[in-house]
């Protein structure tokens, strides 16, 4: 099963700010995100941290409530 | 304007302040110290004749035509090699030396061909410009004892003829090759009446000359020259212009005869390329007239059918009706349209125009996507501007120079030769690279040190860097204290034992040592530069790179003055002004986010329509999106994604879901496969606006001739805007600059009228630089503050595997460029008629492959097939090649990984396999 885009590329995200406490890094995703993806990539990202969470680094699951 | 020939004072211009007086034939004139009589002598309006002395080169006093008297002075030196003396009284007419430059003008005329009125230089002959001048009326010797007149002509080179029969042996073609390009290609071989110019005793196309064209220049008669001057004849007149290959953006003289574009020739005033060109720029326009081009609009129905012709009118209101068809059944933001760098700004601006206010959503991006966003998003973050800090002329100030992932003597050959004189002259060279490129070692150059990294290490590198500066005590605290901020967070960070040399040494494959010995040399060598290229930006962590180069330059006080910085050597010659036109989904002009409410209003306030304030799609989001369904028409401007974008399996499937593709260039690329409507463009030689280069410098492009098309690109978009709707219009395209201008802070002072009087201008221009701004962050950064911004490596996820064990790395050549659209069009096809993989030895001997051998590249993703060449450029289990060739088709094996930032593709990490084929070459295939 291939990865859905959204999902690889919030977790590319992610990995950039592991070596940040978990709060400065989920805002800080949650700030890239906000800046840099339209809308439905950003809709799709929610989505999947309700269906498909395990698939997503916990810090973007953190972060996606930030964005919504 | 008729034929511009440009003065030549003789010998260079020497810095400082004019504070020597001399005399010249009575006529007094104030010059630098050190100028040489002979330029002296030409600010005071007097030329001495000459024929071995030219103003680009150093004196060499050969020709013996130069000679003056002297007041108080015995003899009659050359006035090329004397400098000037307060004081001095110079006499350049005194029948003495009359006397003796018709001796020396006997003695050249004696062993040349008096073949004049049919001679190319004909007109444009410095040694019939000279025999007038000095008042030669006859010359004693005749042709009976030896000379020089059979000697064989060498037409081996696709753009110049060497005639050695007319060479009269001034060393100005030897001396250009050398000081000029600093190539050393050309050599005086033999002594006395043996001497004679050598391209190292072969012909000019089995040397070691890269065509530059800088010997062309220099010659002062026939010797050297253009093969279409030969067989056009002189030129008559001029046009200014900017060349439309790479990211250097040199000037160029078009030289016409009629409407016909004989030659390209450097322009001296050029801010960016001061005189000097290369073989692209300065030869390989042709295919602006080839057969090849599509000159008529086309549409057809399905990408199966075949294309049919039609007028503008209907090609526009075809594709118009069309899009409001897409948008009426999916949406306002189901379409979108991607930017070229290869256009104007002028033509760029009104297509991203066109996307926010006439298709009413942001889904607009730009080429430099796929390569240097994550210069925009790096220096942003860091120094406050998406842009590089310095001009070009800066290096010459350079004690240290820092090549990261770039390869400027194939990429951006200009530039290269101003690098490589100043490392000629004792600065020191650091090169990060997997690959080891020409400059690691050439004539007269070897580098301090070559950090051959793992691809996929750079963040490694440069943090160990960063951690000796940190660790060691190396810190410009002043610099730090006084104009950045985050230094305490990032530098515990970087300090960590994770970022020390030894423990990179690992991942990278770099010795510590060697690291270390590097680290220090940038830190404290007074004035370090770093220059890179796309291999840093096409990284998983490309952006994280840019920000730990910034990092790096902060911390050591290596910004805001010359000879330092952090310098993006952009790929293609409008990527910086493709950026600065509000091409990024996120962005408006500027480099203003589309969320800023101010910002917003004021475009709206002008464009009359309503911004959306949420960013649109990338390109790559937008094949996402359209093989999701949800994204249904593309408007591409001259952009060919279906050769240059990665994973071409995935572009291909997205291009192929798309309701409607509508491409707009030359011609029928790789890309119109796959379009509905072809809207046919122009070339650079009919384009009317401007570029922006490398170096922030924005150039005019006035047209050379009329558009092949019957339209200028920036009307064809105006008149689809008004098709659908939106109100666009222009007559001439500096009224789009002077709109541009109005709404965008950092153009404020540009228009055409401004870049008439100054050439150039830098940006940021406005009141405060009212001529531009050469360096940037000189007191303060753009941000106030430089901010330092952690960089913790995070490996890419592709790696070698037992499968795919090799990791290919991508590059370009020197005579091709990029898809090789325009240069594979052109007789620059001689030099690389083909894409090559370079494999090491090692690699190679186990698995049986022999240079030459045709083998077979696989990815994960696909594979194709080329031929091998054998080399230990590159380390072993690392593999090369170039993208120039649509039939290579290398975007077959690189895959969908991305920088985490903005989505740039991670062209230089690509686990491979490759293998000896025994069958024929098949064409390339997705898995």
């Amino acid at each position: 099963m291939p990865v859905p885009p959204t999902v690889r590329l919030a977790n590319e995200i992610a990995a950039q700010f592991h070596h940040q406490s978990a709060d400065r890094a989920a805002a800080a995703i949650a700030q890239h995100i906000r800046a840099f993806w339209e809308p439905r990539m950003r809709e799709e990202l929610l989505q999947h941290t309700t269906s498909t969470p395990e698939a997503l680094d916990p810090l973007v699951v953190a972060a996606a409530r930030l964005v919504s | 304007m008729t034929l511009l020939k440009e003065p030549d004072r003789g010998t260079p211009a020497q810095p400082g302040p004019a504070v020597v007086d001399v005399e010249v034939d009575g006529i007094p004139v104030t010059v630098p110290a050190g100028t040489s009589v002979m330029r002296a002598a030409a600010l005071s309006g007097v030329d001495i004749p000459k024929l071995c002395a030219t103003d680009s080169l150093e004196p060499f006093g050969s020709c013996r035509l130069c000679l003056v008297e002297i007041d108080g002075r015995r003899g009659t030196p050359a006035s090329c090699t004397t400098p000037v003396a307060a004081g001095m009284k110079v006499r350049t007419q005194t029948p003495k030396l009359e006397k003796l430059r018709q001796g020396v003008m006997e003695l050249y005329i004696s062993d040349h061909p008096l073949d004049c009125l049919t001679c190319s230089a004909n007109g444009d002959c410095e040694l019939q410009d000279m025999a007038g001048e000095v008042g030669l009326r006859q010359v004693r010797y005749g042709y009976d004892g030896e000379n020089h007149l059979g000697l064989e002509k060498d037409t081996s080179n696709p753009y110049f003829d060497f005639e050695p029969s007319k060479c009269i042996s001034c060393s100005r073609c030897v001396r250009a090759c050398g000081e000029i390009q600093g190539t050393f290609a050309l050599t005086i071989e033999g002594r006395g009446f043996e001497s004679k110019v050598s391209a190292g005793g072969q012909p000019f196309m089995q040397s070691e000359c890269v065509s530059c064209g800088a010997c062309v220049q220099a010659c002062p008669t026939a010797t050297l020259q253009e093969k279409s001057v030969v067989q056009l004849g002189m030129p008559s007149r001029t046009v200014l212009t900017t060349c439309a290959y790479c990211g250097v953006g040199c000037s160029f003289k078009a030289e016409l005869r009629g409407d016909e574009l004989v030659r390209m020739v450097p322009y001296k005033d050029g801010g960016a390329n001061e005189g000097h060109s290369c073989v692209k720029g300065r030869f390989a326009f042709g295919y602006a007239t080839h057969p090849d081009r599509v000159l008529s609009p086309m549409v057809r129905e399905k990408i199966t059918d075949p294309w049919r012709e039609v007028s503008w009118e209907e090609a526009i209101s075809h594709t118009a009706a069309r899009m409001r068809e897409i948008q009426a059944k999916h949406g306002q933001a189901s379409i979108g349209g991607i930017t070229s760098s290869r256009c104007t700004n002028e033509e760029v601006y009104v297509v991203q125009k066109m996307v926010r206010a006439a298709f009413g959503n942001n889904n607009v991006d730009t080429c430099a996507r796929v390569c240097h966003s994550p210069t925009g998003y790096g220096l942003k973050q860091t120094f406050g501007e998406s842009a590089g800090t310095q001009d070009f002329r800066s290096v010459a100030q350079a004690d240290v120079i820092v090549v990261i992932g770039a390869n400027p003597t194939d990429g951006h050959p200009v530039f290269a030769s101003r690098m490589k004189k100043r490392l000629r002259q004792g600065a020191k060279l650091i090169v990060v690279d997997p690959r080891r490129i020409d400059l690691v070692r050439s004539p007269h150059i070897e580098a301090a040190h070559h950090l051959q990294l793992r691809p996929g290490t750079n963040v490694a590198v440069v943090n160990a860097f960063a951690h000796v500066v940190v660790t060691e005590g190396l810190v410009d605290r002043s610099f730090v204290d006084s104009r950045c901020e985050g230094y305490d967070e990032w530098a515990e960070f970087i300090a960590r034992p994770e970022n020390s040399p030894e423990v990179v040494e690992e991942v990278t494959g770099v010795p510590a040592a060697e690291i270390r010995a590097a680290a220090r040399l940038y830190a404290t060598a007074g004035n370090a530069a770093i220059y890179y290229g796309l291999g840093v930006t096409e990284h998983s962590q490309g952006s994280t790179m840019v920000m730990g180069m910034a990092n790096l330059a902060m911390a050591t006080g290596n910004v805001g003055r010359d000879g330092v910085g952090v310098n993006p050597l952009r790929g293609q010659n409008n990527v910086q002004g493709s950026c600065d036109m509000g091409s990024f989904p996120h962005e408006l002009p500027g480099y203003r986010h589309v969320s800023d409410d101010a910002v917003r209003a004021v475009f709206e306030t002008v464009w009359g329509r309503t911004i959306r304030p949420e960013p649109g799609l990338r390109i790559p989001n937008m094949f996402d999106a359209a093989i999701a369904g949800t994204f249904r028409g593309l408007f591409v401007q001259g952009e060919d994604i279906a050769q240059s974008d990665p994973n071409t399996a995935h572009v291909t499937a997205a291009l192929e879901a798309l309701d409607l593709v509508v491409v707009q260039d030359l011609f029928l690329n790789e890309t119109a496969k796959f379009a509905h409507v072809f809207l046919p463009g122009t070339s650079f030689l009919e384009k009317d606006g401007t570029f922006t280069n490398a170096e922030r410098r924005i150039n005019r492009v006035r047209p050379v001739m009329a558009p092949k098309t019957g339209k200028h690109e920036w009307q064809i978009v105006c008149e689809l805007a008004q098709a659908l709707g939106y109100p666009m219009d222009y007559s001439h395209p500096r009224e789009i600059m002077a709109e541009i201008a109005a709404l965008t802070p950092t153009f404020a002072g540009v228009s055409f009228e401004r870049l008439d009087q100054l050439g150039s201008i830098q940006w940021p221009c406005d009141d405060n630089a009212p001529t531009g701004t050469p360096t940037m962050h000189v007191e303060t950064f753009t941000r106030g503050k430089g901010r330092f911004v952690p960089t913790s490596f995070v490996p890419t996820s592709e790696r070698a595997t037992r499968k795919f064990p090799l990791i290919l790395t991508t590059g370009r050549i020197l005579s091709q460029y990029n898809v090789g659209a325009q240069t594979r069009r052109t007789a620059n096809v001689a030099w690389h008629p083909e894409d090559v993989l370079e494999i090491h030895p090692h690699d190679a001997e186990v698995r049986g492959i022999r240079d030459g051998d045709e083998v077979s590249l696989a990815s994960r993703v696909g594979r194709t097939s080329l031929r091998a060449v054998l080399s230990d450029r590159m380390p072993v289990g690392v593999v090369y090649t170039t993208f120039h060739h649509p039939v290579t088709g290398a975007n077959v094996v690189t895959t969908e990984n991305s920088d985490w930032a903005t989505n740039c593709p991670e062209y230089k990490v690509t686990a491979v396999q490759v293998s000896l084929r025994t069958t024929q070459r098949e064409p390339a295939v997705v898995d």
